[in-house]
């Protein structure tokens, strides 16, 4: 494109380039307030003259969230709920919408739009948490995976994403003898590892942050996953809680304790960050496709 | 969705029943393993989606636990009278609507403005700095999101109160004060959300041709006046079509989100249907009662939802269902 030189067009580039430097940094400057935070001591935040960086670097934060099982025991749980949630609901994802990219399925129509209608209508919180309780998950771990074994919008993206695969691959593995899972599971998947490592990563991420399934479905403290020790520890210790009840296992906490917890409830998602931001933006494209 | 299927069907004769049904056994043969691969995935929304809409007569029903489904009174639509006479569902019903029209109106036009200043931006490193920073917040949960918020604004040791006092200035409550409630919960939509809501009008935007703004160009416009005339025009499909989902998110404020901001001072405009369906059904186990909030709530979002999508249909464009 030729790019014009006049002044009103600089002016606007050199503001509009501010404007967005501004909103970037609006964006990540309060986690890194806050990981800053957890690597200091109380009393320098206190005195409250720092942004990024403190006078004084300090591990003690850290040293007293992992000086009791707690945090350990929450991050044993969210580990587990991750892994094996991301891939249970891979592999159902995956065979669902490999069998629904199959054009000439019939039934597909009807069944894409049962698919679809839940996304428009559920019975909400109280008749599917009847479901969870009839179906023995509640205080299980289960109970964080199972109910939410597929996410509609995932599914799609895969099935475009199969949809979208030349036919010449298939039909002549056809021509070789595969069988359906053969060429699941020998062609398509290894053909589409882009969108499976986008999804992957969507389900990931969406297990790691789990908290409402947790307050839902689990009375039992010792199978929180670290959201909800997270609210434990930075809203509900402060006596801000909505029933008065609160979190008796863990004094309240000084700020930086806090800090440091949320610094470790939030790595595992930024580390898996520069991987997922590879493949996300095609992912949500993807999706949007066809809503 | 619509649109595809009448492709699908163009060209191929209407099908009679027996027609159809010699389709499917066909199909059934022939795909026996494709069936059975769909089948768990078909199990599940029906199990963990479809018997919870069945589970939406208890609303109708005096619902014991130890009694089941089968064993409760029927009550008819004495819930539905009770929610319709109760103080607090005017209260609810309030909140939900300020909070929805505060995401129309606030939130909304953001990532639309956020993805029109990106791709003015010539520089593509500079570009997908910015891009790959504001995407962040969208990977953090909400519990992550208000206790970073927690920790900035609390009055003991905060940093935003400390700089207000440094500054001079009155320290303020921002997590109890009620006045608070609905700015800081549209400040943290907009923080989660406003970076990841721009990758969608992006992509809209790249597929306008470059030619229009040459001409543009040529015919005097300068940058606003192509944005304007161009590239917003150019993107009024995508915007209206993702305003058809936002509103059928209606009443999806966000449980987690507002139940972690909710407490007992700011409960008067903070409590929305889900957090009001939460508190009265599984703490204080009034499971019948709430199953009608629920759905009620659901029932007027599907209905936002179809009556957004006929409008848009309307006004002459493609809609989503």
């Amino acid at each position: 494109m030729v790019e014009d030189k006049t002044l009103s067009s600089r002016l606007f580039n050199i503001t509009n380039a501010t404007l967005l430097i501004i909103v970037a940094l609006l964006c990540v400057l309060p986690f890194l307030h806050v990981v800053a935070g957890s690597f200091t001591t109380s009393a320098e935040l206190a005195e409250k003259k720092f942004v990024i960086f403190p006078t004084e670097w300090s591990l003690s934060a850290y040293k007293y969230v992992f000086s009791t099982d707690t945090i350990f025991r929450a991050l044993l749980v969210s580990i587990f709920v991750t892994t094996g949630g991301t891939l249970w609901s891979m592999f159902l994802s995956t065979l669902t919408a490999y069998g629904l990219s199959r054009k000439d399925l019939v039934g597909r129509r009807i069944i894409m739009f049962f698919i679809v209608f839940t996304l428009l209508f559920n019975g909400g919180m109280i008749p599917t948490f009847l479901v969870v309780q009839q179906t023995g998950l509640l205080d299980s771990l289960l109970a964080l995976i199972v109910p939410v074994s597929i996410n509609a919008f995932n599914m799609i993206i895969l099935k475009t994403f199969f949809q979208n695969l030349p036919p010449s691959l298939e039909e002549s593995a056809k021509i070789d003898g595969c069988s359906d899972f053969g060429i699941l599971f020998r062609i398509v998947i290894p053909c589409s590892m882009p969108a499976i490592a986008t999804i992957s990563l969507f389900y990931a991420v969406t297990y790691w942050n789990t908290y409402m399934h947790a307050i839902l479905y689990l009375d039992d403290a010792s199978k929180w996953p670290v959201q909800v020790l997270l609210r434990q520890i930075v809203v509900l210790a402060s006596g801000m809680n909505y029933d008065g009840s609160v979190y008796t296992e863990v004094p309240p906490p000084e700020q930086s304790v806090k800090m440091a917890v949320i610094v470790v409830a939030t790595i595992p998602v930024l580390l898996v960050y520069p991987f997922l931001q590879k493949h996300f933006t095609k992912g949500a494209l993807l999706g949007s496709v066809k809503g | 969705m619509n649109a595809n299927s009448n492709l699908e069907r163009q060209g191929k004769p209407a099908l009679t029943k027996t027609e159809k049904r010699i389709a499917l056994k066909k199909s059934i043969k022939k795909n026996k393993w494709i069936y059975l691969m769909i089948l768990p995935g078909i199990l599940y929304f029906f199990i963990y989606k479809y018997v919870p809409m069945f589970g939406l007569i208890i609303s109708f029903q005096d619902y014991k636990p130890y009694e089941g489904i089968m064993g409760s009174e029927w009550v008819g639509l004495e819930h539905f009278k009770r929610l319709f006479s109760d103080p607090d569902f005017w209260m609810i019903f309030k909140n939900t609507l300020i909070l929805f029209a505060l995401q129309i109106i606030i939130f909304f036009p953001i990532p639309i403005i956020l993805s029109l200043m990106l791709n003015e931006v010539r520089q593509m490193y500079f570009k997908r700095s910015v891009q790959t920073l504001i995407y962040i917040p969208h990977f953090m949960s909400w519990v992550i999101i208000v206790s970073i918020s927690y920790v900035l604004l609390t009055m003991d040791n905060g940093i935003v109160n400390g700089t207000l006092e440094a500054m001079g200035k009155q320290e303020v409550n921002f997590l109890l004060n009620p006045d608070w409630f609905r700015p800081m919960y549209v400040l943290q939509v907009i923080w989660r959300e406003a970076g990841w809501g721009t990758i969608i009008f992006l992509a809209a935007i790249s597929a306008v041709d470059v030619q229009l703004y040459e001409a543009a160009r040529m015919d005097g416009a300068n940058r606003f006046r192509q944005m304007w005339h161009i590239t917003l025009p150019a993107i009024k499909g995508v915007i209206i079509i993702l305003l058809i989902l936002k509103i059928g998110d209606v009443l999806e404020l966000g449980f987690e989100h507002v139940y972690l901001l909710l407490n007992a001072s700011n409960r008067e405009v903070a409590e929305i249907f889900d957090t009001y369906v939460y508190t009265a059904g599984l703490k204080q186990g009034q499971f019948s009662y709430s199953t009608a909030v629920g759905f009620f709530k659901g029932l007027v979002g599907l209905v936002l939802v179809i009556g957004a999508n006929w409008l848009a249909k309307k006004a002459g464009e493609e809609g989503v269902y």
